[in-house]
């Protein structure tokens, strides 16, 4: 373990804004897409679903 | 193979963020600023070679006239630009702290810049063209013709004098950086590539059903069909 104490991870040398602000929105859209494509999936998935039942 | 794809990502991801985050030492020029470099240089080099795959995918789309092959390319670009939004954004919050500039009008960035445009085009092509097939073709010749710009971002650190730093990985030199943080960064890159084979793959999927659904809507409907609903 290279850090003393949390307070020292989290502000990074005084570049903890830049370093932290990377690391979250980079999580935030990886989840966020994610996400996304669940609902896509479901919406996709219950199309079908009623276009068979229309026809079918 | 989906959730495979995304446990191997989640593992490689978590290690990589330990190795990273809490075991790398600090950068004796940039200090802890340098631990962008977890996120940006494996954002870049996804953004990068996604593009290619892309490409290649419209190549073979384009080639053989086939189908599965555009679905690829749609699947693949929100990823790729996803990415390159993400290379782009913290470089931003990597240039700052060392260069004192969020943006600078350098080679390497305003290329990656170009990138998110194609990427941008060529998903906004495939949605101003009704006709399916016209729009497959006319993103996938998009894609392919901008491939030219994957070299030019990758070489503009030599071709031209950049303020954005020379390559510290490359296949032909040993790494200019310290074992640990080598392996971070490397697994981080891993993890985004099992990432990105996990999302897209289940993308395709999603763009083979609404297509699917959207070929039972316009099938043209016979006399008998019609009257058996009225």
């Amino acid at each position: 373990m290279y850090w003393g104490s949390l307070s020292e991870f989290l502000e990074m040398g005084g570049y903890g804004l830049y370093v932290w602000t990377s690391f979250i929105i980079t999580a935030l859209c990886m989840v966020w897409e994610i996400l996304a494509l669940w609902r896509r999936r479901a919406a996709a998935i219950a199309e079908s679903r009623g276009i068979v039942r229309d026809i079918g | 193979m989906i959730p495979w794809f995304g446990t191997v990502a989640a593992l490689a991801i978590a290690v990589g963020l330990y190795i990273g985050l809490l075991v790398a030492p600090t950068d004796f020029q940039q200090g802890e600023a340098y631990r962008i470099i977890f996120v940006h240089v494996p954002a870049a080099w996804m953004s990068m070679f996604l593009y290619v795959v892309m490409a290649v995918w419209a190549a073979v789309g384009l080639g053989l006239n086939a189908r599965l092959s555009f679905m690829m390319t749609q699947a693949i670009a929100p990823t790729g630009a996803m990415f390159t939004f993400l290379a782009l954004l913290t470089g931003a919050m990597w240039g700052k702290p060392t260069w004192g500039a969020w943006w600078v009008w350098d080679a390497r960035l305003t290329s990656e810049l170009i990138l998110l445009f194609q990427y941008a085009g060529v998903m906004l092509l495939r949605t101003s063209i009704d006709d399916q097939r016209r729009a497959d073709r006319a993103s996938g010749v998009c894609a392919l013709v901008g491939v030219v710009n994957i070299p030019i971002i990758y070489f503009s650190v030599q071709w031209w004098n950049t303020l954005h730093q020379g390559a510290s990985v490359s296949m032909t030199a040993a790494p200019k950086m310290a074992t640990v943080m080598l392996t971070g960064m490397l697994l981080m890159t891993f993890g985004f590539w099992m990432y990105s084979l996990a999302v897209i793959l289940s993308r395709a999927r999603c763009v083979i059903l609404e297509r699917e659904s959207l070929q039972l809507w316009s099938k043209p409907s016979s006399v008998a069909e019609v009257a058996g609903v009225r």
